[in-house]
């Protein structure tokens, strides 16, 4: 706290409150006996400092706007003007600097391995947090679990694509198996962790009316308990879904990329929509970069429509934090 | 629960069928769990023993030495380490504040109505995908922001060392700001969260005391949550630490360690991702060892954070 | 051991899946560690397109999946014939990857490729490797010349000439700023601002490297002191590009730049190029015909391996380089030996407008029928 002169006693009992910024924060008219109001306002100079912090705040919010309004404006203004129904239909012509194709190898490849990845590490992911909320609840397996799935939600993404690489495609060659087993790991952690909040917010006494009604304590967990977690669930599951579909280190190490549009599961390498937008970003010619655009909004247009439908859906849900 | 013992004795009259099921059940969901420890055991036994090789052939060199020569069978990654520190510290450098400006307005200056779309907004950041923010990094940010400031800092301050040039959008500057973007919705979501935590009878107690706005947030609101602010910083210096396509769009791509942020570098993420599709064999096997000293300075920042952030909770 | 009640077992059961996932994944790690890892370009199990479907279309009758990796340099060529051949012969599928000429005799020397492709001749250990490896000959067949020239983003400025010192000093880091005396001592027409000059160079192992330090090593000889030549080399300055495309992706974005690229990457990037000064004394503009020039009379001896670079001819221009294509002289599938040939001598003979469309210099006569003759040695174990 700033120094300020101890103020004389016995003054000014009547005093109005000072108008200006700060009479909202004085309690009434009414002070302290022997309390100057005039003498409690603050100096100019703490005035002065409060003023300038909350304009450096509004700058700080100002900046951090502009590349959320630049990125949107930009991708959108660029992807347009390539993206058509040729550029949604067709793959990458062989050789990058031609016109025209599209990107629909890497849509494919996305949607595989993202669709393997969700049917692996959904059900499992679920499965643990059922465990952590239900089962282990404090002890010492449960707080271990907890602990390694937040560390692992850190784990560079790349390193789990060279994890992938090391454990599995050198015994199976690139693939889109590898790229969903890399993915399903990324996702899992955070499924996990977003479920088991979901799953304490179910009240106690749906789950005691269940077993009061004879249920074994699967059937209440699978008839009862995830139902009612489940719009908080599917928020959690589809934030990983969006994740998943924007991520790239790791599927460079396990799936490679091509510019052929295949629906190969292992053996062969493939594309992602990731992939083939970050060749197109090292790409000196107008085509392929004018390809790039057009990908990342299709892209974006993905991932911001999963993001947003979790949004609603929490929203939506009667359960909320 | 009260309830158990009755409701144990109802279930034991009932047929065996429901106490087979929660016992099968039970396995299996607990079987989920520890998949995730297996799979982190086995994440981190499997590189290291393909990164072991170059390990013992290169020794401490591998991390104290910045010849990286793979024709050459030279592997030394401390340009990648030295760059992933310096990108990150820049990044943090820039980030923090700017989260902490968001945090603050969101929770103590916004009028409500305002509060929704901007937190949405910022959320929407954290969502993006890196290789859009590394395109647009390369072909936006680039030409209108990074290139001017880089050869303004290298015309005006280029005597102070670090701003020496030639200067390049395509440097550790470069990289740096696009992972300040990247990061600041963590940071602010988590300062976010720890700001809401603080009650409302501090806030007043410090208004009635004669505080100005800024002095009831310096001495209500942040000492609480200075704990909670670290480890949020610390969460956001993990990510920076492991980003990879958008710095490596960025970085310049140069086995180099430079003094100067102007000028182009290397990280340990992106020398994976740029370097590994025309790698074979030793070259590798080197990159997964860059890999995972990567992995174990992320682990390190991300569990100290994770204590801090859980003790914070647990307050 | 035993355990009393369900919680122990349970207990125990999990700690010895653990243990055994545990030990699995040492011994999986272990032996890992001896094995050659896949890298890019291999497919291990099927090759991409390798569908060696019957049904050979309108009267083609060959049919078979090629891959081939390496250069980037001769990429565009390469793609541009492999799309006008299988156009043709709908039955045949070529498949190339650009990942740099290190990178394809790497893996044309593993035989995860059908054939490589680098514009750096193969080094006696290289070839020592690769023969013992496939069982066979290497064969070095040249496809076409091209050139490399520096190409740089400066605003303002349509024309630069350069001669090889002040081109070997930008590229050291001696010359710092485009307004260098040297500099303008040589465009004296030329507004030259006072920037700095950013360099460009490879990151990857490259042909189009190898090339350039190649030319920059006869022609200067601080840099052949200080640097060096070969496929990857220390730089001492600059900004890293993946491939000849990063490279010209890189120069685009960086104003003030200079970089080294193949002519076709500098033409359809739009990127303007240094105009060199060559053995002779000219001021020569890189272009087809001075590329072809470069040509004309280059010794070669027997294997096919040699250099172009720094050419005496008056028109010629400095830094030109040969591309080939490497196959093993006997190999085991007939039906791809069948694709290859055909395509190699399609493209030789027929492929030529395709090349000079793009600015490589197709082989002179004398050259163009020892290399037939190579390609029609090939055959099958």
């Amino acid at each position: 706290m700033s120094k300020r002169r101890t103020p004389a006693l016995g003054t000014d009992r009547d005093a109005v409150p000072p108008t200006g910024e700060d009479s909202g924060h004085w309690a009434g008219g009414r002070m302290a006996p022997g309390l100057s109001l005039a003498e409690c306002r603050p100096t100019r100079r703490r005035v002065w400092r409060n003023r300038r912090n909350s304009t450096l705040v509004l700058l700080a919010v100002g900046l951090t706007m502009i590349p959320v309004v630049l990125i949107l404006y930009q991708i959108t203004a660029k992807g347009i003007a390539t993206m058509d129904w040729e550029f949604l239909t067709s793959s990458m012509p062989f050789s990058f600097r031609r016109e025209g194709g599209g990107f629909l190898n890497g849509l494919v490849g996305t949607l595989i391995m993202v669709g393997l990845a969700s049917v692996v590490s959904i059900p499992l992911g679920v499965l643990a947090a059922v465990y952590l909320v239900e089962y282990g609840k404090k002890n010492w397996l449960a707080n271990l679990i907890r602990f390694f799935s937040d560390v692992m939600t850190g784990v560079p993404s790349v390193f789990v694509g060279l994890f992938v690489y090391t454990a599995l495609v050198v015994q199976f060659g690139f693939g889109a198996l590898m790229g969903a087993a890399a993915l399903a790991i990324i996702m899992m952690p955070i499924i996990v962790r977003s479920t088991e909040e979901m799953l304490k917010l179910v009240p106690n006494e749906l789950k005691d009316a269940s077993y009061a009604l004879g249920a074994a304590k699967w059937q209440t967990i699978l008839r009862v308990i995830l139902p009612s977690a489940a719009p908080g669930i599917v928020t959690g599951v589809m934030l990983a879904v969006a994740r998943a579909a924007g991520e790239t280190a790791p599927l460079i190490l396990t799936a490679l990329g091509s510019y052929q549009l295949t629906a190969k599961l292992w053996g062969a390498p493939i594309s992602s929509l990731t992939l083939a937008i970050f060749d197109g970003a090292r790409n000196p010619f107008a085509a392929g970069q004018a390809r790039a655009w057009a990908g990342a909004l299709e892209l974006l247009i993905i991932v911001l429509v999963f993001t947003i439908v979790a949004r609603v859906v929490a929203s939506r849900s009667r359960i909320s934090r | 629960m009260a309830t158990a013992t009755t409701l144990s004795a109802g279930r034991r009259g009932r047929k065996g069928a429901g106490r087979k099921g929660d016992s099968l059940f039970a396995i299996f969901a607990a079987l989920s769990g520890v998949l995730i420890l297996l799979v982190l055991a086995w994440m981190v036994v499997s590189t290291t023993g393909t990164a072991l090789p170059v390990f013992s052939s290169q020794g401490i060199s591998f991390i104290t030495s910045s010849e990286w020569r793979p024709g050459d069978g030279q592997f030394g990654a401390l340009a990648f380490i030295y760059g992933t520190i310096v990108t990150s510290v820049i990044a943090l450098v820039i980030a923090v504040p700017l989260s902490l400006g968001v945090s603050l307005f969101l929770t103590e200056y916004s009028p409500k109505r305002v509060k929704g779309p901007i937190g949405y907004c910022v959320d929407l950041l954290a969502a993006v995908p890196s290789v859009i923010y590394g395109l647009w990094g390369v072909f936006v940010l680039l030409p209108i922001f990074l290139q001017p400031v880089a050869d303004f800092l290298a015309k005006y301050l280029g005597f102070i060392p670090i701003f020496k040039g030639p200067a390049s959008g395509l440097s550790y500057f470069g990289a740096g700001v696009i992972l300040a973007v990247m990061v600041t919705p963590i940071i602010t979501s988590l300062c976010r969260e720890v700001f809401a935590t603080v009650p409302d009878s501090d806030r007043h107690a410090a208004y009635a005391l004669g505080a100005t706005k800024w002095e009831m947030i310096r001495q209500a609101v942040l000492p609480r949550g200075r704990a909670g602010i670290v480890g949020a910083t610390m969460l956001g210096l993990g990510r920076a630490l492991g980003e990879t396509i958008a710095v490596a769009l960025l970085i310049g791509s140069a086995v180099r360690l430079d003094t100067s942020i102007l000028r182009p570098g290397y990280s340990m993420a992106a020398v994976i991702a740029n370097q590994f599709q025309e790698a074979t064999g030793d070259h590798i096997r080197a990159l997964v060892g860059v890999g995972v000293v990567l992995f174990v300075m992320t682990i390190i920042i991300n569990m100290g954070a994770r204590a801090l952030v859980w003790r914070f909770n647990r307050v | 051991m035993i355990v009393k009640n369900t919680r122990g077992r349970f207990r125990v059961f999990v700690a010895v899946a653990f243990l055994v996932v545990l030990s699995a994944s040492l011994v999986v790690g272990g032996c890992g560690g001896e094995s050659d890892l896949p890298a890019a370009g291999s497919d291990t199990t099927a090759a991409t397109g390798s569908d060696t479907t019957a049904g050979a279309g309108g009267g083609a009758s060959l049919a078979a999946g090629l891959n081939g990796a390496g250069a980037t340099f001769p990429e565009p060529l390469y793609v541009e014939w492999i799309g006008e051949f299988q156009a043709a012969n709908p039955g045949a599928t070529i498949n190339y990857q650009g990942i740099g000429s290190g990178g394809g005799i790497e893996q044309f020397t593993k035989m995860t490729v059908d054939f490589g492709a680098s514009d750096a001749p193969m080094k006696d250990e290289e070839l020592a490797a690769a023969e013992a490896a496939g069982g066979a000959s290497v064969l070095h067949i040249p496809t076409v010349f091209g050139a490399v020239v520096p190409a740089y983003n400066l605003e303002g400025v349509e024309e630069l000439k350069l001669d090889p010192e002040t081109l070997a000093g930008i590229f050291l880091g001696s010359i710092g700023t485009w307004n260098d005396p040297a500099l303008v001592a040589l465009n004296p027409d030329v507004e030259l601002p006072d920037q700095a000059i950013q360099v460009v160079h490879r990151s990857d192992s490259s042909g189009t490297t190898s090339i350039f330090t190649g030319y920059l090593d006869q022609a200067s000889a601080e840099w052949a002191e200080e640097v060096g030549k070969g496929k990857e080399v220390t730089w001492p300055v600059g900004i890293g590009g993946q491939g000849n495309d990063g490279v010209a992706a890189v120069v685009q974005q960086q104003a003030g730049s200079i970089g080294y690229v193949e002519l076709s990457y500098a033409t359809e990037s739009g990127l303007p190029m240094v105009t060199l000064k060559n053995q002779a004394g000219n001021f020569v503009a890189p272009s087809l015909d001075s590329t072809s020039a470069a040509a004309v009379g280059v010794e070669f001896p027997e294997d096919l391996r040699f250099s172009a670079s720094n050419s005496t001819g008056t028109e010629a221009y400095p830094i030109v380089g040969a591309t080939w294509i490497l196959v093993f002289d006997k190999m085991k599938d007939a039906a791809k030996v069948e694709v290859l040939k055909a395509w190699l001598t399609w493209s030789l003979n027929d492929g030529t407008w395709l090349a000079e469309e793009l600015g490589y210099a197709p082989l002179s006569d004398e050259l163009k029928a020892l290399s037939l003759e190579k390609i029609g040695s090939i055959s099958t174990f």
